[in-house]
């Protein structure tokens, strides 16, 4: 209990010092690197021929998806041919075609869903020149993103930053330095970092094992930094060699957990008026407490639920002292296991220190239903555009209620945006649970289900979800290596990315086009507890009509049955 | 037509800067400096005995023989394997397949977990015999996430003690103070859980073995 209080308290003033330092990134104001990285910066710039002119918000998007679309075929490419390239000690065969086809679509979403295994399926230059690659850029272009989004609220005119700029500032200024320095804290802390082959040693017991290295820790700083999650072995950050300590295990947490936060601190200064010096603007606070309501609501149930054990193998006699422990590592525990679970899946960072397939049903329920909000702090940015479609949203219900005109940050919400706000909202729950009927109906994807019961539906739900919110986590028993897993997931997070963002930035540029009127009495405040209230119970509302029948079906049956 | 070709050119080549900067530049820079600054770690943290290498502090071992401590269950046996497992069946399948890590996925509510545990129970309480099926602590009989989960519970380690002891020929004494010697505390009293060693231990048992 104590250790997860703890871990938050030490959050807390990291993520609001982030938010500045990515305030100062995003509003191109004097940082502490600049000396070095302008020079680093303007060297790109030259190489690539960018012009550092603003873009309206549809040449912003172009710009997006194109970079996107060109980083696809040089990472597909090399996962087809990886086997006669340099980097390959261990020998490792090139990638089949759908599945690269889902491996690809999955790192650059960000979602970092993995159908194969690291350790057997990707050779050493692959893990670093598809694999660490796209998590940076698809990180950085979550954040391109949001940034895009954020300033196109408070601007005046759409024409404002540049895709590319954006794009180039983040690695360089930001990703780059902070995974560089976790990196060395994880090999510190034992994670392998060398090109060397597998090791294969002599046991005392007089048999072999094998011991397999690799670039590890340059792939798992970045993999939380970029909260995307995809491990370098199969199963991700539960194996030592990726999470061996319980310092690596609270580092890699307050990695994931960092510029997702301080996106919103980050957002909520950017409101503030421009000569006023805040610590943490009013509007973001609301927002970050109603994320950190909803999280903490999830913390405490799964943290209940895990404690509680298996009521199935208390009946077999076995003390449960130390809560539910299949799937866990001892050296986690339930308590660091739990909080892990719920950023990972809140931050839709996606890496996993526990098998979440394992956890107790109503455990496992709550990380699900984490990825179906998709508004909890979200990944890379784009949990706060999210969540800023449940701000619209509510202002628009409140005001109907109260009669007045809904209005956000001086703009009006009106026909054409609150369209695009309902629409944005239902891509998501529509996504899952239409992908989740076709595979229930579909014996390809039945043959995927392999625990028995309501839990083999909550299998189901769960990639989906994990797919269409981009985080990338799994219920890990699903056999999803096949040509019926691959294209769906693969379609469900193609469309999940960027639909979504191409809808948020479409509202954006709208918005950012409209007159701006100053606040009367009678406009509805957003940056007060009332307002946080009203947000959370928007939040739940939805999110509970559209999915409680689905959960109904899968997470609490199963509780019931094994609980009667 | 012209816009989106430059749009393009720019999007191309910052992907292929970007390509050498992350995917080249930054994981070998680490590379170098983790070699330089962490070097055992960096390597895996092989752990040397007489100048043979016989496994990795981090990573659990799979351990059979009654005189030496019993770790976690594991999905893929802590790729640990002999000989005869990696000679094909007649089905050209080998019960070796290749390094791997994960756990068997069972769902709390799926019988084969059940059934799993059971056997392990029976087993443990047959090579144990002076242990009350009550006394086993939840981590032994269940499957660790990674299947290379290096500990156990202190509680754990405590109930094989008899059975070490006995199959070694050292005293129960001797056995708890390598028992204590190998356990790990949480982290500043806080972080984790306090827990055993399981190689590390077993390799203290085999040099009082050796020695003896």
């Amino acid at each position: 209990m104590w250790q997860i209080a703890l871990v938050l308290v030490i959050y807390l003033p990291l993520v609001i010092a982030a938010g500045h330092y990515l305030y100062h990134v995003t509003m191109q104001q004097k940082t502490w690197l600049d000396p070095i990285m302008n020079r680093v910066d303007n060297f790109i710039y030259k190489f690539s021929g960018i012009k550092q002119v603003d873009m309206t918000g549809k040449q912003y998007i172009m710009a997006l998806i194109l970079s996107n679309a060109i980083m696809v075929f040089i990472g597909y490419f090399i996962l087809r041919i990886q086997s006669m390239l340099f980097f390959n000690p261990n020998g490792i065969d090139n990638m089949e075609a759908t599945l690269s086809f889902n491996t690809i679509i999955s790192f650059m979403t960000n979602t970092n869903l993995q159908h194969y295994s690291g350790e057997s399926g990707l050779s050493y230059l692959a893990q670093m020149l598809v694999i660490t690659f796209m998590m940076f850029t698809s990180a950085a272009t979550g954040y391109a993103a949001c940034m895009a989004f954020c300033r196109r609220l408070v601007a005046k005119s759409d024409k404002i930053g540049n895709f590319f700029v954006d794009l180039v500032r983040v690695i360089t200024r930001i990703l780059i330095p902070i995974s560089f320095i976790v990196a060395l804290i994880l090999v510190s802390q034992g994670s392998p970092q060398t090109l060397r082959a597998n090791e294969t040693v002599q046991t005392i017991e007089g048999k072999m094992q094998d011991i397999a290295l690799g670039p590890v820790a340059s792939l798992e700083s970045i993999k939380h930094i970029g909260t995307n999650g995809g491990g370098y072995y199969g199963a991700n950050s539960t194996t030592p060699f990726e999470n061996p300590t319980v310092i690596s295990n609270i580092v890699e947490m307050l990695s994931m957990m960092l510029l997702p936060g301080a996106c919103v601190v980050a957002f909520g200064l950017m409101v503030v008026n421009r000569r006023q010096k805040a610590i943490f603007g009013k509007q973001g606070l609301v927002i970050f407490a109603a994320m950190g309501i909803l999280f903490a609501i999830g913390l405490a149930a799964c943290y209940t639920a895990e404690s509680a054990g298996n009521p199935i193998i208390d009946e077999l006699g076995i003390t449960q002292d130390l809560g539910s422990m299949e799937g866990k590592e001892m050296r986690f525990g339930v308590a660091q296991s739990v909080l892990f679970t719920v950023a990972t899946t809140a931050f839709t960072t996606g890496s996993v220190n526990n098998m979440h397939d394992t956890l107790t049903p109503l455990g496992g329920m709550v990380p699900m239903f984490n990825m179906m909000l998709n508004v909890v702090f979200g990944g890379k940015g784009v949990g706060l555009m999210n969540m800023m479609m449940y701000v619209m949203l509510t202002i628009f219900i409140s005001c109907l209620m109260i009669g007045r005109t809904p209005q956000f940050l001086g703009k009006k919400i009106e026909e054409k945006e609150m369209k695009l706000i309902a629409l944005c909202i239902l891509i998501h729950p529509a996504i899952i649970l239409l992908f989740s009927a076709l595979a229930v109906t579909t014996t390809a994807g039945i043959a995927g289900i392999t625990n028995p019961g309501a839990h083999g539906l909550s299998q189901v739900l769960y990639e989906y979800a994990s797919s269409s919110a981009n985080n990338g986590s799994g219920f890990e028993g699903l056999a999803d290596n096949s040509t019926f897993w691959n294209m769906t997931t693969g379609l469900a997070m193609f469309f999940g990315r960027y639909l979504s963002i191409i809808i948020q930035l479409a509202i954006a540029s709208l918005l950012a086009n409209k007159l701006w009127h100053s606040d009367s009495v009678g406009t509805l405040k957003t940056d007060n507890a009332m307002f946080t209230f009203l947000l959370i119970a928007i939040v739940l509302m939805i999110g509970a009509l559209t999915f409680l029948p689905a959960l109904a079906l899968g997470p609490i049956t199963e509780h019931l049955q094994i609980r009667s | 037509m012209k816009k989106f070709f430059e749009n393009a050119k720019q999007a191309l080549l910052v992907s292929l800067f970007m390509l050498v900067l992350c995917g080249l530049i930054y994981p070998l820079a680490v590379t170098g400096v983790a070699q330089a600054l962490f070097n055992h770690e960096a390597n895996g943290s092989l752990i040397n005995v007489d100048g043979e290498i016989v496994g990795s502090e981090k990573l659990g071992q799979a351990f059979t023989v009654p005189e030496f401590f019993w770790g976690r269950v594991s999905a893929v046996n802590y790729n640990v394997y002999s000989k005869e497992d990696i000679v094909p069946d007649a089905k050209g399948e080998t019960v070796y397949n290749g390094v791997g890590s994960g756990t068997f996925n069972y769902a709390p509510s799926n019988p084969e977990l059940q059934k799993r545990i059971e056997k392990d129970i029976e087993s443990f309480l047959k090579a144990n015999p002076g242990v009350q099926r009550e006394q086993i602590p939840a981590d032994l009989v269940t499957a660790s996430g990674s299947g290379l989960d290096p500990h156990i519970s202190v509680e754990s380690a405590l109930i094989q003690i008899a059975r070490v002891a006995q199959a070694s020929g050292l005293s129960e004494n001797e056995v708890k103070e390598v028992v204590k010697t190998n356990t790990v505390s949480r982290e500043l009293a806080v972080f984790g859980e306090d827990k055993v060693h399981v190689l590390e231990a077993n390799l203290d048992i085999f040099k009082k073995m050796t020695e003896k």
